[in-house]
């Protein structure tokens, strides 16, 4: 064998290490995130003067297209009852959650926003009753429904039992946004 | 000989005139609606006669008396003129949510209730266009849609004594002046926080106004709560579970069978504690028979859906109550599906009607065609089951014993956590769902709208957290045998067999309404508004309304003496959350499965609210 492809498949398997490692990193020891709910900006808003909206909370990173905190939110999903009122992401009392379309804005800091703090026309207020950790994992998850997070990082076995098809075959939507805070 | 002879004979001229008089001076319609239907036929059932007095023209409860007739005697419109039928006014709700209520019509007016927010239209019929004479906005909060199992639906308000009573999505009941629009009392009765609302409309009987709350996948804890018609003070309360003295299960209980009999069923039949919260809701339909002074209405599913959770019999769900209207004590229970494995609730109408006995007597009996998929005929003093036929398909329960009131499971269909069940008939709607039947005595036919739906189903541990679902189910449902989702039936209910069907390729989710003129009518999902041969089912006329229908049709005496038929249009409810709620198709889940079996539904009708009104030309 040639060094020179020995350092490939060295440098090869460092990638797929580094990347690997990446869709599920966790940092236990890593500096703490601040246990708050973000005050993520309301979609479809006006900011008098021009304004711009809020910049994704930083803890975004953390969760976003995250293996743990995405398998975390899922059971989460069916835990708290979530799967009652949104189905699997179809909707029911709750709105559809896989369809890209969102009432109160669709980025993960307005997603944890609204579990966090509840919505007026029934969405229940969580703050309280899960720690925010748990919202963010659970806002990751919702975030897979509409196929936002990446491929590798979701189940690739439906948790369903009537025949829906998994999340590694959910096609992305885009999220449409009501204004450009969603983004 | 002579002498006696020429008096009989003046004695019959005598009563023959003073017969015209009276007949002359008699409105035409009292000639109709007094006629006695049942002499044509010996065979026929007969509306119970105290719960179906003659018709007045009117429209006051959405049952239209308390028998649950659903019966218009009018018959202006008639199987010969109906091709003619034509839009005299239509009204704008402003809402776009499911549209089940009837309209009601009393002394001219029309009175409209929509889904949340709850808002009731008074209409001046006298005037043309119909005129607001009042509007009621309740300000019903928004927060109980979230609660709300199968849409923010209001299943109607019913007139009485100058007042008009209507439940709030929000869990209260209210009395209003039926002339001014202003509100007499308002009573709390359910509590969104626990999951409870209120989407059945009252009865008003002997002084009471009966409200039961919705929640049945909510974990509430299903109950009846009479309220006093004058002040809107609670009177009795009846829970579905729980110990004999919050059931209201004293020494007047007689249950029918032995299996219905104990102390504390209502503890007994479930695991510990888990009667607190297991569902039994009462969101249907009640009737009330004024001569035995009892009160009838069926109970919901027990929760959660996964039956696993909840081993024993779940007593009081998924069964009919008789209670005493001034107490509220049981008199019987029959549990029509006792630990319910697939939501079959049993909240559908109970038609009070009278049917021929074994020698020739009349047996008080009821007629309800289940959603277990059995069209049952009990004696509505005891509750035992004079038959139990299936008039759709059913591959879940062989049948009914008659001697012992059991339904009789088919073994191997009984889901099981972990795995998943398939081809379940009927599915969780049932063979029919909440939209009533009409039946006719003209035609002694009970005039059927339901469905033709199969599910698989899979099981799941559910947690109870108060105010959220407690279903614990992955359903998928499509259609049954022959790909027709929703199917008409006229039923025989003395005969036991169906006497003609329609097949309908959506679900029907609309009630019927039968006329004197010969006629049924009844809509479909995608907003077609039929009318049929009530002997026949011959297709008579149809009208393409805006939006979907799945609200109750009525027909009533305009001020101008000519008969109006009206119906909602406004797709939505359980059936048409794909529309009203945006669903997502890609989920067969969603909507507790119901989307599975309406994909197209998206394309074939957009939300609505309006209600039109038909007459012949002048």
């Amino acid at each position: 064998m040639s060094s020179r492809f020995r350092n490939s498949f060295v440098a090869i398997a460092l990638l797929a290490l580094v990347c690997g490692c990446d869709r599920d990193r966790q940092e236990p020891r890593g500096k703490p995130l601040g246990e708050t709910v973000p005050m993520a900006a309301a979609p479809d808003t006006i900011f008098p003067g021009g304004g711009r909206p809020a910049p994704l909370d930083a803890r975004a990173a953390a969760y976003e297209g995250n293996a743990y905190a995405i398998a975390q939110g899922q059971q989460l999903f069916t835990w708290m009852n979530c799967v009652g009122c949104h189905s699997h992401g179809g909707g029911g009392m709750g709105p559809a959650l896989m369809d890209g379309k969102w009432r109160y804005g669709g980025r993960i800091d307005q997603i944890v926003a609204s579990i966090a703090n509840g919505q007026p026309n029934g969405m229940p207020s969580w703050r309280g009753k899960l720690t925010s950790q748990q919202i963010w994992q659970l806002a990751a998850y919702v975030r897979t429904l509409s196929g936002q997070a990446r491929k590798d990082s979701v189940g690739a076995r439906a948790e369903t039992m009537s025949n829906s098809p998994p999340q590694t075959q959910t096609i992305r939507k885009p999220v449409k946004p009501a204004d450009s805070a969603q983004q | 000989m002579r002498r006696i002879l020429a008096g009989i004979v003046a004695i019959v001229a005598l009563a023959v005139i003073v017969a015209a008089v009276l007949g002359a001076a008699r409105p035409r319609h009292d000639a109709l609606a007094t006629t006695d239907y049942g002499s044509q036929s010996p065979a026929k059932a007969v509306p119970a006669a105290d719960a179906s007095p003659p018709d007045d023209g009117n429209w006051t409860m959405p049952g239209k008396d308390y028998a649950s007739t659903r019966f218009s005697a009018l018959s202006q419109v008639n199987r010969g003129n109906v091709g003619k039928l034509q839009v005299a006014f239509t009204v704008s709700t402003g809402t776009t949510e499911g549209f089940e209520a009837p309209p009601l019509v009393v002394h001219n007016t029309m009175y409209i209730v929509t889904p949340w927010p709850n808002t009731v239209f008074a209409l001046d019929l006298t005037k043309p266009g119909a005129p607001a004479k009042w509007v009621y906005r309740p300000n019903t909060a928004a927060a109980a849609k979230g609660v709300a199992c199968c849409g923010p639906v209001n299943r109607g308000a019913v007139y009485a004594d100058g007042k008009l009573f209507l439940n709030l999505l929000d869990g209260h009941a209210v009395a209003l002046d039926a002339n001014s629009g202003t509100e007499l009392w308002r009573t709390q009765v359910a509590d969104i926080q626990k999951g409870e609302t209120i989407t059945m409309a009252p009865l008003v009987a002997a002084g009471k106004v009966l409200v039961g709350n919705s929640g049945g996948e909510m974990g509430v804890r299903g109950r009846l709560t009479a309220l006093d018609e004058g002040s809107g003070k609670i009177a009795w309360i009846g829970y579905t579970t729980g110990p004999d003295k919050d059931v209201l299960i004293g020494p007047d209980y007689k249950p029918p069978y032995p299996k219905d009999a104990g102390k504390d069923l209502g503890v007994t039949t479930w695991p510990p504690e888990m009667w607190k919260i297991g569902g039994g809701s009462v969101w249907g339909w009640l009737s009330y028979d004024p001569k035995l002074k009892l009160v009838y209405y069926g109970t919901s599913n027990p929760g959660p859906w996964n039956s696993q959770q909840r081993p024993g019999d779940n007593k009081f769900t998924a069964g009919v109550f008789a209670r005493d209207i001034d107490t509220g004590k049981v008199r019987w229970f029959y549990q029509s599906t006792p630990h319910d494995l697939y939501d079959h609730d049993d909240i559908n109408e109970i038609v009070l009607a009278d049917v021929p006995g074994p020698n020739g007597q009349r047996i008080p009996a009821m007629l309800r065609p289940s959603r277990n998929g059995f069209f049952y005929v009990q004696d509505r003093r005891t509750g035992r089951v004079l038959s139990a036929t299936p008039y759709s398909y059913i591959n879940v329960y062989k049948g009914v014993d008659l001697k012992t009131g059991q339904l009789v499971r088919v073994p191997g269909m009984e889901p099981q956590q972990g795995r998943v069940l398939r081809n379940i008939c009927p599915a969780s709607p049932g063979a029919k769902d909440w939209n009533p039947s009409a039946f006719s005595p003209v035609t002694g036919l009970v005039y059927i709208p339901h469905i033709n739906l199969c599910q698989d189903m899979g099981i799941s541990n559910a947690n109870y957290i108060a105010g959220t679902p407690f279903v614990g189910a992955d359903v998928k449902m499509y259609a049954g045998p022959g790909a027709n989702r929703g199917v008409f039936t006229a039923w025989d209910p003395i005969a036991r067999r169906k006497v003609f069907e329609i097949k309908e390729d959506l679900p029907l989710w609309s009630p019927a309404l039968a006329t004197g003129g010969g006629l049924v009518f009844y809509g479909t999902m995608d907003g077609w508004f039929k009318a049929i041969d009530a002997r026949t089912g011959k297709l008579l006329w149809q009208f393409k309304t805006a939006s979907g229908i799945i609200g109750q049709p009525i027909s009533y005496r305009g001020p101008d003496g000519r008969q109006y038929i009206a119906v909602p249009s406004g797709v939505g409810g359980w059936a048409g959350a794909i529309v009203t709620a945006d669903l997502d198709p890609d989920d067969p889940t969603a909507a507790l499965g119901f989307v599975n079996a309406v994909k197209d539904l998206k394309k074939r009708v957009a939300a609505g609210g309006v209600v039109y009104v038909f007459a012949l030309p002048k």
